[in-house]
């Protein structure tokens, strides 16, 4: 336990930590959504003719769909037209060469969020892709892992340098028809970043991402590409955080992974954006497409979460374990306070054979919050000997919040073994009493005893994810146990 | 308004028939009915996008419209009666329904007990004592299910079960729903409705069952329980209907403090079968157990939904069940327990094992929880797999034929949901009805029969 604890009192009180707003020069696009303001984004973008087709297919066909309304969350309409699609800082136009170039004002924000481009990274072995709103800024550790023949990038500077990979590899997993969000997100996305790694290539470095969403009203729409190559692995961190702000802000972001033979991806995610005040102002929609693809023999992918953040969160990290002997992992800690929604799972699709996946699932609900896991484990007929383990455990924490659970399991082949647990309770008073007759604050003893419940997802997470996260969730719990 | 043509024979038969249904000159049962066909009308069959009919299709159901019998329910040969009774002690009041209708018989109104009524449903309906009023058709059809309301609108023959302050029933009341198959495409809209006031106890059986092949038929059937504070009924339901059946059936629970309501539910038979148990506990200290087993083989299609909602502190739920799948079957299983806010103290614990023994089957097996209160304890498993390699070595080393140490295991996996019956004529025939589904089965000597099995 942290030996130096702030007042209980004075933690209660305080607002959301990263609720700031740097006031740097947006170039932003007018609201609204049309093919023209598709082919600006492109041409901003100077982006091959591929691209925009790809685009210009994905918003045809958005319009055609409508908003799906299964999930167990509930918000005002969004109004499509009243985002503006496209913010990128002014001081891209020209080109930061290196750090010294760069906005000191941006600087000044990576300050305040701990997160300094160009000393932790070092000492940390970070390689840090920064995306500011939707433009990439700076980017580090290039050189090293140009070395190894790795490509680390934006997104924009993919499509710019590796147009072949991009068109080879992207939508092949999220297709440009998947869902309302994703199609939404193909249409308008700005920028994210872009992975690839060769053959037989151990990325020497933790990959990290830190978005931040700034200027007002403007919806954010990443896209990520992770390709594993053959024999080759990857770690990637993705961590969030964002201003304060009484608009309800969207984020529809895109991931896809691709892992070839024996290889493995491993994608951690952090993610503290403000979830709106006690009565549910403001506050991020996090509504996220992450799906990974086992493609090749023996490969594998690992998700690890830590959801602490947004207003409402709905998103299911996917593994469509293609590949014989492939393995799919997904590891959540989802964190329901104040008026915060959570529907998050995972999706678990067995097509090879002696595929291999596991879920822990741990929901805390707290305040107000409706927490719910959602997931799907399905054995298709050619997955012999395919297996799984699910667990996803609640706590809960008051008792005006909830805690849901929606596990779907299809089950198409005999040799399968797939196994379901669940269990919702609240923190116990015998533990909660032991802790207490020892001299432990009540606030220590919740922290410790939530810490424990948590555990063996936050083993999951690199060492300073896990710091981190361990971090955030004393911080976003404060002031939920009375 | 635009009908489906699948529906628009149910519209028309229901003109028809009205003036003939029992209590067609009751003005608030014909209320109740009109209510209801106008609820079927405006849901319709279920669609693709229905989420609680995501694995079930009723599309062979509505291919066609199935109607009421025409034939004379004393002509059932008692042979068949026999037969399908199983071995029912005397003593026992039981009614004998032959396609929906009451065949008197057949049936033996032995005393009940005191302070037990049990009539026909048809008869309570057409002279409808006052508690009958005041249940009948509110708690069917609550969540919208379309099929609920069809029978509402057609309820014809059934049982009405009452019983009142401390009464108890001292032997099981038996209904037995026999499926002829002797005219094509037949309809019955069986109806019980057990009302079980202040600390009475009822044990019921209801058991489906068919007569040889015969045609196509529909089964659908509602089943209201209410039970008042400190009752305690035990509801048994045996569902073994021929290949051709179609068995679609929803039981609606209400509970008030204390009550102890248990659901054992045994599905043997029927082409596609769907069964729906929702029980609400309204009121603190309220108890339920559900329990399930089911065996699929062929083509048959089995989906099971249930739904408890823990409303008030301090409710148990308990749900275990257990299929077997072989042939092309398909099972679904969908275990809703809902805490509501407030309804602190809650216990509930849900279990759905399936065990798999084809390659072409599918089993879609869903547990929810959906918990807006705090203190509470609750916890739910699924697990599909198949018979342990290891265990089948262990028999073969004995000497055991393959076929029948499959059977003997299989049997084993389900005899935990038979050993909670305490009738034992019932218990003794579903184990028969089991062991004759199971290829092998019939090898072993003993297999069925409790003291030679476990010695």
């Amino acid at each position: 336990m942290a030996a130096e604890r702030n007042d209980v009192e004075a933690l209660i009180e305080r607002g959301y930590e990263h609720g700031f707003f740097t006031d740097i020069e947006s170039d932003t696009v007018a609201p609204g959504l049309d093919e023209d303001v598709i082919r600006l984004i492109s041409r901003k973008k100077q982006e091959p003719e591929f691209m925009l087709e790809w685009r210009l297919r994905a918003y045809r066909h958005w319009l055609t769909m409508s908003e799906p309304t299964w999930a167990n969350v509930t918000h005002p309409p969004i109004d499509f037209q009243s985002i503006s699609y496209y913010s990128s800082p002014k001081s891209r136009d020209d080109a930061p060469k290196s750090l010294d170039e760069v906005d000191p004002k941006l600087l000044e924000t990576y300050e305040k969020l701990g997160i300094p481009l160009h000393e932790r990274a070092a000492l940390a072995g970070v390689a840090v892709d920064a995306v500011f709103d939707s433009v990439s800024v700076a980017t580090t550790f290039k050189d090293r892992l140009a070395e190894e023949g790795i490509v680390f990038c934006s997104f924009s500077e993919a499509v710019r340098d590796h147009p072949a990979l991009v068109e080879r590899y992207l939508g092949s997993v999220v297709p440009h028809t998947d869902n309302f969000f994703a199609s939404l997100n193909s249409a308008v996305f700005t920028d994210g970043s872009f992975v690839y790694v060769p053959k037989g290539v151990r990325c020497p470095m933790e990959l990290s991402t830190y978005f931040r969403i700034n200027a007002a009203n403007t919806g954010q729409f990443e896209r990520t590409l992770i390709i594993a190559d053959e024999g080759s692995y990857v770690s990637y961190l993705e961590g969030c955080t964002a201003p304060m702000r009484d608009e309800n802000q969207l984020h529809a972001a895109v991931v896809e992974l691709v892992a070839h033979d024996g290889a493995e991806i491993k994608y951690s995610t952090v993610q503290n954006w403000y979830p709106g005040d006690e009565e549910g102002r403001g506050g991020i929609y996090n509504f996220v497409t992450k799906r990974g693809e086992c493609r090749g023999d023996d490969s594998k992918i690992s998700w690890t979460q830590v959801e602490t953040g947004s207003a409402i969160t709905w998103k299911y990290p996917s593994c469509v374990l293609r590949g014989r002997n492939s393995i799919g992992e997904f590891y959540s800690v989802a964190l329901a306070n104040l008026r915060q929604q959570a529907d998050t799972g995972t999706k678990m699709v067995h097509i090879g054979e002696n595929t291999r996946s596991t879920i822990v699932s741990k929901g805390i609900s707290a305040g107000r919050g409706q927490n719910a896991y959602r997931g799907l484990v399905r054995i298709e007929k050619g997955a012999k000997g395919a297996r799984n383990y699910t667990q996803c455990d609640s706590l809960l924490m008051g008792d005006r919040c909830g805690a849901h659970t929606f596990p779907y399991m299809e089950v198409k082949n005999p040799t399968a073994t797939v196994e379901h647990e669940a269990t919702t309770s609240k923190i116990s008073e015998d533990q909660l009493f032991y802790c207490l007759s020892r001299g432990m604050s009540a606030e220590d003893s919740v922290s410790l005893i939530v810490n424990g419940f948590c555990k063996e997802v936050f083993k999951e997470l690199p060492m300073e994810f896990a710091v981190e996260a361990q971090k955030l969730l004393e911080v976003s719990l404060e002031g939920a146990v009375g | 308004m635009n009908v489906s043509p699948a529906v628009a024979p149910y519209l028309e038969s229901f003109r028809e028939r009205r003036p003939a249904l029992p209590g067609g000159s009751l003005p608030w049962l014909r209320q109740i009915r009109e209510a209801a066909i106008a609820q079927f009308r405006d849901r319709g069959f279920p669609g693709p996008r229905d989420e609680d009919w995501k694995y079930t299709r009723t599309a062979p159901l509505e291919r066609q419209p199935f109607r009421a019998a025409t034939g004379d329910p004393e002509d059932a040969a008692d042979a068949d009666v026999a037969r399908c009774a199983g071995r029912v002690p005397a003593g026992c009041c039981r009614l004998v329904f032959v396609d929906g209708r009451l065949s008197r018989a057949h049936s033996a109104f032995e005393d009940p007990g005191d302070g037990v009524v049990v009539t026909a449903m048809r008869d309570a309906l057409e002279r409808p004592p006052e508690a009958l009023r005041r249940h009948f058709g509110r708690y069917a059809g609550r969540e919208g299910f379309p099929f609920a309301a069809l029978n509402t609108a057609f309820a014809d023959d059934g049982a009405f079960i009452h019983l009142q302050r401390r009464a108890s029933t001292p032997h099981p009341v038996h209904l037995l729903f026999l499926s002829t198959g002797r005219e094509p495409d037949v309809v019955s809209h069986p109806r019980v409705l057990v009302i079980a006031e202040v600390a009475s106890r009822a044990l019921v059986v209801e058991h489906y069952a068919g007569v040889g092949a015969g045609s196509r038929c529909f089964n659908n059937a509602v089943t209201e329980v209410v039970l008042e504070s400190g009752a305690c009924v035990e509801h048994y339901k045996v569902q073994l209907e021929g290949e051709s059946t179609y068995h679609i059936a929803s039981i609606e629970v209400q509970q008030a403090e204390n009550s102890h309501f248990t659901s054992h539910l045994t599905s043997l038979g029927g082409r596609l079968v769907r069964h729906d148990i929702n029980v609400r506990m309204a009121a603190p200290h309220a108890r339920c157990d559900l329990q399930g087993l089911y065996l699929a083989s062929g083509r048959q299609h089995m989906d099971f939904h249930t739904r408890i909602d823990h409303l008030e502190p301090g409710c148990t739920s308990n749900e275990v069940y257990k299929g077997v799948l072989d042939g092309r079957a398909r099972g679904v299983f969908n275990g809703r327990v809902l805490v509501h806010p407030d309804a602190q103290k809650s216990d509930a614990h849900q279990a759905n094992d399936n065990l798999l023994l084809s390659p072409h089957v599918e089993i879609d097996t869903k547990p929810q929880l959906e918990i807006h209160a705090d203190d509470v304890k609750c916890s739910h498993g699924a697990t599909v797999g198949q018979l342990d390699e290891s265990m089948l070595f262990y028999l073969r080393a004995r000497g055991i034929e393959e076929r029948s140490a499959r059977a003997l295991l299989t049997f084993g996996f389900l005899e935990q949901m038979l050993e909670t019956v305490p009738i034992s004529w019932l218990r003794e025939s579903l184990e028969h009805g089991i062991a004759g589904r199971l290829p092998g089965a019939a090898d072993l000597p003993g297999l069925g029969d409790r003291e030679e099995a476990t010695s």
